[in-house]
Protein backbone atom coordinates (compact mmCIF):
# COMPACT_ATOMS: atom_id res chain seq x y z
CA UNK A 1 0.00 0.00 0.00
CA UNK A 2 1.13 3.56 -0.59
CA UNK A 3 2.73 4.73 2.25
CA UNK A 4 0.95 8.53 2.36
CA UNK A 5 -2.96 6.16 2.62
CA UNK A 6 -1.77 4.27 5.58
CA UNK A 7 -2.26 5.61 9.55
CA UNK A 8 0.78 6.83 11.55
CA UNK A 9 0.80 3.74 14.03
CA UNK A 10 0.91 1.38 11.15
CA UNK A 11 3.75 4.01 9.29
CA UNK A 12 5.81 3.37 12.62
CA UNK A 13 5.64 -0.27 12.47
CA UNK A 14 7.07 -0.38 8.65
CA UNK A 15 9.47 2.28 9.77
CA UNK A 16 10.58 0.00 12.76
CA UNK A 17 10.87 -2.62 10.25
CA UNK A 18 13.23 -0.68 8.98
CA UNK A 19 10.99 0.40 5.88
CA UNK A 20 12.57 4.16 4.81
CA UNK A 21 9.68 4.97 2.60
CA UNK A 22 7.44 5.10 5.55
CA UNK A 23 9.72 6.89 7.35
CA UNK A 24 10.11 9.63 4.72
CA UNK A 25 6.45 9.71 5.00
CA UNK A 26 6.05 10.10 8.71
CA UNK A 27 8.81 12.75 8.50
CA UNK A 28 6.37 14.75 5.58
CA UNK A 29 3.43 14.36 7.33
CA UNK A 30 4.69 16.27 10.51
CA UNK A 31 7.48 18.35 9.41
CA UNK A 32 5.92 21.92 9.21
CA UNK A 33 4.27 20.91 12.95
CA UNK A 34 7.76 20.58 14.38
CA UNK A 35 9.25 23.09 12.55
CA UNK A 36 6.45 25.74 13.29
CA UNK A 37 6.59 24.48 16.97
CA UNK A 38 10.42 25.11 16.85
CA UNK A 39 10.51 28.39 15.91
CA UNK A 40 7.82 29.81 18.51
CA UNK A 41 9.96 27.47 21.56
CA UNK A 42 13.48 29.05 19.65
CA UNK A 43 12.48 32.17 18.56
CA UNK A 44 14.22 32.13 15.28
CA UNK A 45 14.71 30.32 12.66
CA UNK A 46 18.79 29.58 12.40
CA UNK A 47 18.06 27.20 15.47
CA UNK A 48 14.81 26.09 14.47
CA UNK A 49 16.30 24.38 11.90
CA UNK A 50 18.57 22.75 14.03
CA UNK A 51 15.77 21.69 16.23
CA UNK A 52 13.67 20.07 13.37
CA UNK A 53 16.85 18.02 12.68
CA UNK A 54 17.57 16.98 15.97
CA UNK A 55 13.71 16.26 16.45
CA UNK A 56 13.71 13.46 13.55
CA UNK A 57 17.37 12.24 14.22
CA UNK A 58 16.48 11.90 17.74
CA UNK A 59 12.82 9.58 15.90
CA UNK A 60 15.00 7.81 13.64
CA UNK A 61 17.37 6.90 16.74
CA UNK A 62 14.49 5.91 19.46
CA UNK A 63 12.16 4.30 17.19
CA UNK A 64 13.22 1.10 17.79
CA UNK A 65 12.09 1.63 21.71
CA UNK A 66 8.90 3.42 20.77
CA UNK A 67 5.76 1.31 21.88
CA UNK A 68 2.71 2.69 20.80
CA UNK A 69 1.55 3.57 24.90
CA UNK A 70 1.01 7.21 23.69
CA UNK A 71 0.07 8.37 20.25
CA UNK A 72 3.42 8.84 17.55
CA UNK A 73 1.99 12.73 17.62
CA UNK A 74 2.19 12.95 21.46
CA UNK A 75 6.09 11.30 21.23
CA UNK A 76 7.34 13.49 18.39
CA UNK A 77 5.90 16.58 20.49
CA UNK A 78 7.93 15.60 23.72
CA UNK A 79 10.98 14.72 21.64
CA UNK A 80 10.66 18.45 19.93
CA UNK A 81 9.47 20.33 23.10
CA UNK A 82 12.90 18.41 24.51
CA UNK A 83 14.94 19.57 21.78
CA UNK A 84 14.03 23.03 21.40
CA UNK A 85 14.97 23.20 25.36
CA UNK A 86 18.61 21.83 24.82
CA UNK A 87 18.89 24.43 22.12
CA UNK A 88 17.82 27.42 24.68
CA UNK A 89 20.30 25.93 27.34
CA UNK A 90 22.71 25.65 25.28
CA UNK A 91 22.70 29.68 24.31
CA UNK A 92 23.86 31.29 27.29
CA UNK A 93 20.44 33.39 27.77
CA UNK A 94 19.64 34.49 31.41
CA UNK A 95 16.30 33.10 32.14
CA UNK A 96 14.15 35.51 34.38
CA UNK A 97 13.89 33.98 37.76
CA UNK A 98 10.73 32.31 39.00
CA UNK A 99 10.05 35.41 41.15
CA UNK A 100 10.62 37.82 38.95
CA UNK A 101 8.79 36.66 36.43
CA UNK A 102 5.72 36.11 38.99
CA UNK A 103 5.60 39.66 40.01
CA UNK A 104 5.18 40.72 36.61
CA UNK A 105 2.28 38.39 36.35
CA UNK A 106 1.00 39.73 39.26
CA UNK A 107 1.42 43.58 38.64
CA UNK A 108 -1.65 43.81 36.77
CA UNK A 109 -3.61 42.18 40.33
CA UNK A 110 -2.15 45.21 41.74
CA UNK A 111 -2.40 48.05 39.51
CA UNK A 112 -6.34 46.82 39.14
CA UNK A 113 -6.78 46.97 42.77
CA UNK A 114 -5.10 50.53 43.71
CA UNK A 115 -7.74 52.12 41.07
CA UNK A 116 -5.19 52.71 38.00
CA UNK A 117 -7.71 52.80 35.18
CA UNK A 118 -6.84 49.92 32.95
CA UNK A 119 -6.61 50.28 29.10
CA UNK A 120 -8.97 48.44 26.87
CA UNK A 121 -7.53 47.86 23.37
CA UNK A 122 -8.95 44.29 22.88
CA UNK A 123 -11.60 45.68 20.60
CA UNK A 124 -8.64 47.40 18.37
CA UNK A 125 -8.36 46.55 14.79
CA UNK A 126 -6.63 43.63 13.89
CA UNK A 127 -5.06 45.31 11.34
CA UNK A 128 -3.33 47.28 13.79
CA UNK A 129 -3.17 44.73 16.45
CA UNK A 130 -1.27 42.39 13.97
CA UNK A 131 0.74 44.85 12.56
CA UNK A 132 4.68 43.36 11.21
CA UNK A 133 6.06 45.30 14.30
CA UNK A 134 3.62 44.17 16.57
CA UNK A 135 3.89 40.12 15.81
CA UNK A 136 7.17 40.69 15.84
CA UNK A 137 6.84 42.22 19.65
CA UNK A 138 4.29 38.78 20.20
CA UNK A 139 7.23 36.87 19.13
CA UNK A 140 10.16 38.19 21.74
CA UNK A 141 7.75 38.48 24.53
CA UNK A 142 7.33 34.25 24.26
CA UNK A 143 10.93 34.93 24.29
CA UNK A 144 10.84 36.14 27.98
CA UNK A 145 8.79 33.25 29.37
CA UNK A 146 10.57 30.81 31.14
CA UNK A 147 10.90 27.62 29.90
CA UNK A 148 8.63 26.15 32.27
CA UNK A 149 5.60 28.45 31.00
CA UNK A 150 6.90 28.99 27.52
CA UNK A 151 6.60 25.25 26.40
CA UNK A 152 3.17 25.02 27.96
CA UNK A 153 1.94 28.01 26.50
CA UNK A 154 3.22 27.15 22.91
CA UNK A 155 1.95 23.57 22.85
CA UNK A 156 -1.29 24.79 23.72
CA UNK A 157 -2.27 28.45 22.46
CA UNK A 158 -0.13 28.30 19.28
CA UNK A 159 -0.20 24.72 18.49
CA UNK A 160 -3.49 24.51 20.10
CA UNK A 161 -3.40 21.14 21.43
CA UNK A 162 -5.75 19.80 24.70
CA UNK A 163 -4.58 20.82 27.78
CA UNK A 164 -5.17 17.13 28.50
CA UNK A 165 -2.32 16.23 25.42
CA UNK A 166 -0.42 18.86 26.93
CA UNK A 167 -0.27 17.14 30.37
CA UNK A 168 0.83 14.07 28.91
CA UNK A 169 3.56 15.44 26.52
CA UNK A 170 5.17 17.41 29.21
CA UNK A 171 4.52 14.60 32.31
CA UNK A 172 2.13 16.86 34.00
CA UNK A 173 -0.96 16.64 35.69
CA UNK A 174 -3.58 18.40 33.90
CA UNK A 175 -4.14 21.15 37.20
CA UNK A 176 -0.37 22.21 36.56
CA UNK A 177 -0.71 22.75 32.79
CA UNK A 178 -3.81 24.99 33.77
CA UNK A 179 -1.89 26.58 36.20
CA UNK A 180 0.98 27.61 34.45
CA UNK A 181 -1.22 28.38 30.88
CA UNK A 182 -2.60 31.22 33.08
CA UNK A 183 0.63 32.74 33.96
CA UNK A 184 2.15 32.59 30.50
CA UNK A 185 -1.52 34.30 29.18
CA UNK A 186 -1.29 36.85 31.95
CA UNK A 187 2.75 38.07 31.31
CA UNK A 188 2.01 37.65 27.93
CA UNK A 189 -1.57 40.08 27.91
CA UNK A 190 0.56 42.46 30.00
CA UNK A 191 3.33 42.53 27.17
CA UNK A 192 0.96 43.20 24.89
CA UNK A 193 -0.91 46.12 26.60
CA UNK A 194 2.89 47.81 27.08
CA UNK A 195 3.11 47.93 23.79
CA UNK A 196 -0.51 49.20 22.74
CA UNK A 197 -0.50 51.63 25.25
CA UNK A 198 2.79 52.85 24.10
CA UNK A 199 1.66 53.04 20.49
CA UNK A 200 -1.48 55.02 21.10
CA UNK A 201 -0.25 57.93 22.87
CA UNK B 1 -18.56 38.63 46.82
CA UNK B 2 -15.67 37.72 45.22
CA UNK B 3 -13.23 39.97 44.86
CA UNK B 4 -10.27 40.68 42.32
CA UNK B 5 -7.87 38.51 43.86
CA UNK B 6 -10.09 35.63 43.99
CA UNK B 7 -11.11 35.79 40.38
CA UNK B 8 -7.55 36.43 38.98
CA UNK B 9 -6.76 32.56 39.26
CA UNK B 10 -10.13 31.68 37.43
CA UNK B 11 -9.74 33.90 34.25
CA UNK B 12 -8.07 31.99 31.99
CA UNK B 13 -10.23 28.34 32.92
CA UNK B 14 -13.68 31.82 32.51
CA UNK B 15 -12.24 32.25 28.96
CA UNK B 16 -11.54 29.06 27.82
CA UNK B 17 -15.54 27.97 28.86
CA UNK B 18 -14.12 25.42 31.25
CA UNK B 19 -15.42 26.58 34.82
CA UNK B 20 -18.89 25.19 36.77
CA UNK B 21 -21.72 27.04 36.53
CA UNK B 22 -21.59 28.36 39.86
CA UNK B 23 -17.76 29.42 39.61
CA UNK B 24 -18.85 31.22 36.10
CA UNK B 25 -21.66 32.84 38.03
CA UNK B 26 -19.33 34.56 40.70
CA UNK B 27 -17.27 35.69 38.22
CA UNK B 28 -19.98 37.12 36.24
CA UNK B 29 -21.26 38.61 39.63
CA UNK B 30 -18.25 40.40 40.50
CA UNK B 31 -17.76 42.06 36.65
CA UNK B 32 -20.54 43.40 36.30
CA UNK B 33 -19.40 45.70 39.28
CA UNK B 34 -15.55 45.54 38.27
CA UNK B 35 -14.35 47.71 35.32
CA UNK B 36 -10.83 46.58 35.80
CA UNK B 37 -11.02 43.39 35.59
CA UNK B 38 -13.39 43.22 32.79
CA UNK B 39 -10.51 44.97 31.07
CA UNK B 40 -8.44 42.32 32.07
CA UNK B 41 -10.72 39.64 31.02
CA UNK B 42 -11.43 41.21 27.38
CA UNK B 43 -7.22 42.09 27.02
CA UNK B 44 -6.47 38.33 28.34
CA UNK B 45 -9.07 36.66 25.84
CA UNK B 46 -7.77 39.11 23.04
CA UNK B 47 -4.18 38.05 23.93
CA UNK B 48 -5.28 34.62 22.93
CA UNK B 49 -6.94 35.07 19.94
CA UNK B 50 -4.06 37.17 18.66
CA UNK B 51 -1.75 34.86 19.32
CA UNK B 52 -4.13 31.88 17.41
CA UNK B 53 -4.33 34.54 14.79
CA UNK B 54 -0.10 34.73 13.61
CA UNK B 55 0.34 32.73 10.49
CA UNK B 56 2.31 28.79 11.25
CA UNK B 57 5.75 29.27 9.79
CA UNK B 58 5.94 27.68 6.67
CA UNK B 59 9.24 25.01 5.92
CA UNK B 60 11.29 26.94 3.67
CA UNK B 61 11.80 24.65 0.74
CA UNK B 62 15.97 24.27 1.29
CA UNK B 63 15.71 23.31 4.79
CA UNK B 64 12.99 20.79 4.08
CA UNK B 65 15.84 19.29 1.43
CA UNK B 66 18.53 19.32 4.06
CA UNK B 67 16.42 17.65 6.28
CA UNK B 68 14.81 14.51 3.69
CA UNK B 69 18.79 14.37 3.01
CA UNK B 70 19.93 13.63 6.47
CA UNK B 71 16.71 11.13 6.80
CA UNK B 72 18.04 9.43 3.94
CA UNK B 73 21.39 9.29 5.19
CA UNK B 74 20.29 7.60 8.46
CA UNK B 75 17.02 5.39 7.80
CA UNK B 76 18.17 4.22 4.04
CA UNK B 77 15.37 3.28 1.50
CA UNK B 78 15.53 -0.41 0.78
Amino acid sequence: MKPDLLNDAELVDLAQEGDGSAMEELVSRYEDKVYNLAVRMVGNREDAEDVLQDTFLNVIRSLGSFRGKSSFSTWLYRITANAALTRLRKRSRKEKSEGEFLDEVYSVKQAAQSGERLNDWSDSPAKRLLSEEAKAMMGEAINELPEKYRTVFVLRDVEGLPASDVAEILDLSVPAVKSRLHRARMFLRNHLSHYYAGEME
Amino acid sequence: MMDCKEIFESLSEYIDEELKDAACRQIEVHLADCENCRVVVNTLRRTVTLYHEIPSETLPGDVRLRLHKMIRMEHPKD
